[in-house]
């Protein structure tokens, strides 16, 4: 496989002249390749001339850890987490809704932090603890958040609902004793058309009684 | 409502029940269309036109059939497009990111024609016609002409004359639109996003002209619809064939700018409203002059004059066509529409009068509205009314807090060819079955209240199934009818199931079946000297379970149904920002099914109307005719910031049976919030979205 324009881009960059377009692919064949060999990923790739690894444009091997367990696939590196989460492991609980960081439908969280899955390509996520909707329970004991959004009906047609969650859980896990205002903006990502946020903040407040076991 | 039959215990009806999906929902079990993967399955995608208004000359699908990863590749056929966004072509591929390819090696030779996407530029005198039938209608059966509005206005001692505007609002349903086919030999499964699993049905059978009984259409969730997702839609019909060219299963989901463009929205209005009263608050005329547009699709009516009762009363309404996606129906079809409007002139007629805008409603509601009278005495009892200024906008400010209302009406009523099976098992357990769908009302466990209920088991006995054709024909989610169709028919089923289960075990109990009576898990005798646990008795059935289907029938429901709401909202007169504060929200729906989902569906009315009124805005661009905020970030819709503290009071009223509710509950808080941000600051702003800039200019600031 040659990649010339991998070369000149190397070139490029010791010339000391970058163009917009060089940088671009500076950084997503460089850095984050580089990131991606010490998370385990053996990508299909070329050596760039200046030491960095150029994955795709094909798919390559990709292992991520989603619930805790490691999943093997195949993914390009266009294709972000959600894509791969959805279209390549099953995991449907994210959604796809606006597919540009608007709407927060398919949030899951990346090592503790809720991330638009949508905004994050899946190499980046490579090594990452990935946890989904699909994640949060111990087997058939819901997370205190699942189990106050059901006692509240915190959803109706329950499609930003994993989204939701998600965001009310990276709350909880930083903030275990959040004041009204901080279940706001911290769902404020979110989009619901249904019109259940009341609902929703209400079950955050639950969840975090829930949690500190309160009720 | 001589007809009403006796509902009989209510252990279960009118109180809190949680959702019986709700842990599917809340943990990402609950599988919805977009979440459906079939091996092998391949992505359909849909080429549309980049022109408002064109002709098409020719479709060449050459370069996409050869690009790597094609599998199925269609031409739609089109001769003329009429909006920048009208389906084209369509494709089958490997994956997404060659299906997009692909549309791009499609050659299409338009001849492009002149268009309007503006309203006024439609109608005016010499403007190019977009339309076959012409760019203007204005149909008979929309016209309203009673009483004399001239001698009405004669009669007046004070009127108004103002102009109200909204703009086009778009559905935004957070599952797109689309389409799961899968083929096996001439049986098609389809699944499918939409609010009503018997429509897409109908839909596939007529336009692949199949056998009923080849089709089957499973919608085991779908995520939101508000009117938009009644049939199977071009994109599900070209799902299927797509499919059956590649011979491989094929999903069609739409994109987002996709959703927002073509699948549907609520026309635009520009509402000229005349109206007078005498000076003790008797509204003697009305006169009004509409026009909207529902793009390529009709404007429908907008029902003016709304609510209110007055005497002589004129309405023309003009339908205007432009070069912009088709309007379907939305969440209470012209209704919020009118209810701005109306609500709004009857205030600025108030403040004319000089007199309490709750006091000229109440004036002007016949004692015949009397759950409406009951309404306003709750809602301003609640929110407070006495605390509004009498004087608009005399509050210190800069943050000024001000109180308005306003009102609105829906049927919501049963309709016939509604079905519904009740199964009980020897095991005691029962499935509930009908071939509706789930839209987010929570239908699922109505039905399963309504069963368990009529059969005095708990909940857990019983099991609602719904979306899927297979079952007993189901009513569609619309018109806020679902309820009101399909409880009837759960409880005339259980009803007559229980019957059948009495007959059949009376001999063996002992007792005649017209002594037998079922309640708290048990079947007892009416005089309460025996009884024997449920299972006990069903036991006895062996083998064979009882299975009943019955229709729609009336007595367990009716129509007809008010609504008043009450916003407090804050506005900033310095920036002109409007923050809601608090709405209460009081709503009838006759006997209310389930406390805690009825309650969420006025939630939700509230919040949908909050967005309308303060955020929404379809953009269309007059230069190139296309719409520049189809996505989510640029057309806004409410989200956590913007949301008041929402107080919901429904009356239960068991006498009436059940009526549909979530149409009603979208309507009264549009004139409340208009109100109320006049009452706060004196800015009477008569346009929708109302945003900081009109606030401002409404304030003379700038």
């Amino acid at each position: 496989m040659s990649d010339p324009e991998g070369l000149n881009e190397a070139d490029e960059l010791s010339s000391g002249s970058i163009s917009r377009r060089s940088f671009l692919k500076g950084v997503s064949g460089g850095v984050a390749a580089a990131g991606l060999m010490t998370a385990g990923i053996a990508p299909a790739t070329v050596e760039a001339a200046g030491g960095g690894t150029t994955l795709g444009p094909g798919a390559s091997d990709l292992t991520l850890i989603v619930n805790g367990q490691k999943r093997r696939t195949k993914a390009e590196p266009r294709h972000t987490l959600l894509q791969v989460l959805r279209d390549k492991l099953d995991v449907t609980g994210p959604k796809s809704i606006c597919d540009r960081g608007s709407c927060g439908g398919c949030t899951v969280m990346v090592d503790g932090e809720s991330v638009y899955g949508c905004m994050m390509l899946a190499v980046d996520a490579a090594g990452k603890e990935i946890t989904t909707v699909e994640g949060i329970a111990k087997g058939d004991d819901l997370d205190p958040v699942q189990k106050a959004f059901i006692e509240h009906d915190a959803q109706m047609c329950g499609f930003c609902t994993p989204g939701f969650v998600i965001s009310v859980r990276a709350l909880l896990n930083q903030n275990p004793n959040p004041t009204m205002d901080d279940v706001k903006s911290a769902v404020s990502g979110n989009l619901c058309r249904c019109g259940t946020y009341p609902r929703v903040f209400e079950a955050a407040l639950t969840a975090a009684k829930l949690q500190r076991g309160e009720v | 409502m001589a007809d009403m039959q006796p509902w009989g215990p209510r252990p279960l009806s009118g109180t809190d029940i949680q959702r019986l999906d709700g842990a599917d929902k809340a943990t990402g079990r609950a599988k919805y269309t977009f979440d459906i993967n079939l091996p092998g399955m391949l992505t359909g995608r849909i080429l549309r036109s980049p022109h408002p208004h064109a002709r098409v000359v020719s479709v060449d699908l050459a370069g996409a059939r050869s690009y790597p990863g094609v599998k199925a590749v269609l031409d739609l056929d089109k001769k003329t497009v009429r909006y920048a966004g009208e389906e084209v072509a369509a494709v089958a591929a490997t994956s997404p990111e060659a299906a997009d390819e692909a549309l791009k090696k499609i050659r299409v030779v338009y001849e492009v024609l002149p268009f309007h996407v503006v309203e006024e530029q439609a109608m005016a005198e010499g403007a190019a016609q977009i339309h076959p039938s012409g760019n203007v209608s204005e149909p008979e059966r929309r016209q309203v002409d009673e009483g004399d509005v001239t001698a009405g206005f004669a009669e007046a001692d004070a009127e108004i004359d103002e102009t109200y505007r909204v703009p086009v609002q778009t559905h935004c349903a957070l599952e797109t639109h689309g389409a799961v086919a899968r083929w096996e030999g001439d049986r098609l499964t389809v699944w499918c996003s939409t609010q009503g699993v018997m429509s897409v049905h109908g839909d596939l059978v007529q336009s692949l002209e199949l056998e009923p009984d080849k089709v089957h259409v499973i919608t085991e969730h779908m995520g939101g619809g508000f009117g938009a997702k009644f049939g199977a839609g071009v994109e599900g019909v070209a799902c299927a064939r797509l499919a059956k060219l590649a011979g491989a299963p094929v999903k069609l989901m739409l994109t987002r700018k996709e959703e927002q463009l073509c699948t549907g929205n609520r026309p635009s209005a520009v509402m000229q409203i005349r109206m007078g009263a005498r000076k003790d608050g008797t509204l003697t005329a009305f006169e009004s002059s509409t026009y909207g547009t529902g793009g390529v699709g009709g404007l429908g009516g907008i029902p003016l004059p709304y609510v209110y009762e007055i005497p002589n009363r004129k309405a023309r309404i003009r339908d205007v066509h432009t070069n912009a996606g088709g309007s379907r129906a939305m969440r209470a079809p012209g209704h919020p529409q009118a209810a701005f409007a109306m609500d709004s002139a009857i205030d600025e007629l108030a403040t004319k009068l000089g007199m309490d805008p709750l006091e000229l409603r109440r004036l002007n509601s016949s004692a015949q509205n009397e759950i409406r009278l009951k309404q306003f005495d709750i809602g301003a009892k609640e929110i407070g009314w006495e605390r509004r200024n009498s004087v608009a906008g005399s509050g210190k400010g800069p943050l000024k807090r001000g109180i308005g209302l306003g009102c609105g009406t829906w049927w919501g009523g049963g309709v016939k060819n509604t079905f519904a099976e009740v199964e009980i098992h020897p095991d005691g357990k029962v499935d509930v079955r009908s071939a509706t769908q789930d839209i987010g009302t929570g239908i699922r466990t109505v039905m399963a209240i309504i069963a368990a209920e009529e059969l005095g088991l708990p909940l857990d006995m019983v099991r609602p199934h719904v979306g899927d054709s297979t079952y007993p024909p189901g009513r569609a989610s619309g018109g806020s009818t679902t309820t009101p169709s399909t409880v009837p028919a759960v409880k005339w089923a259980a009803r007559r199931a229980k019957a059948q289960l009495f007959e059949k075990v009376a001999p063996v109990l002992g007792v005649p079946a017209d002594q037998l009576t079922a309640e708290a898990g048990s079947i007892r005798t009416t005089d309460g000297s025996k009884s024997w646990a449920w299972q006990e008795v069903t036991g006895q059935l062996g083998g064979s379970p009882i299975v009943v289907t019955a229709e729609f029938e009336s007595g367990f429901s009716s129509s007809g149904v008010a609504g008043v709401h009450f916003a407090e909202v804050e506005v900033d007169v310095e920036t002109g920002r409007v923050q809601p504060i608090k709405v209460v929200a009081v709503n009838d729906c006759g006997l209310v099914a389930d406390k805690l989902l009825a309650e969420s569906q006025v939630n939700g009315g509230v919040i949908g109307g909050i967005s309308y009124a303060l955020l929404e805005d379809r953009l269309m661009d007059p230069g190139t005719g296309v719409m520049v905020n189809a996505n989510l970030e640029s057309y806004k819709v409410a989200g956590a910031m913007e949301m008041p503290e929402i107080v919901p009071i429904l009356m239960d009223m068991p006498e009436r049976g059940v009526i549909g509710l979530g149409e009603p509950v979208a309507i009264p808080i549009l004139g409340a919030l208009a109100n109320a941000i006049y009452n706060a600051s004196g800015a009477r702003v008569r346009s929708f979205p109302m945003t900081p800039d009109k606030v401002l200019t409404a304030l003379g600031l700038v």
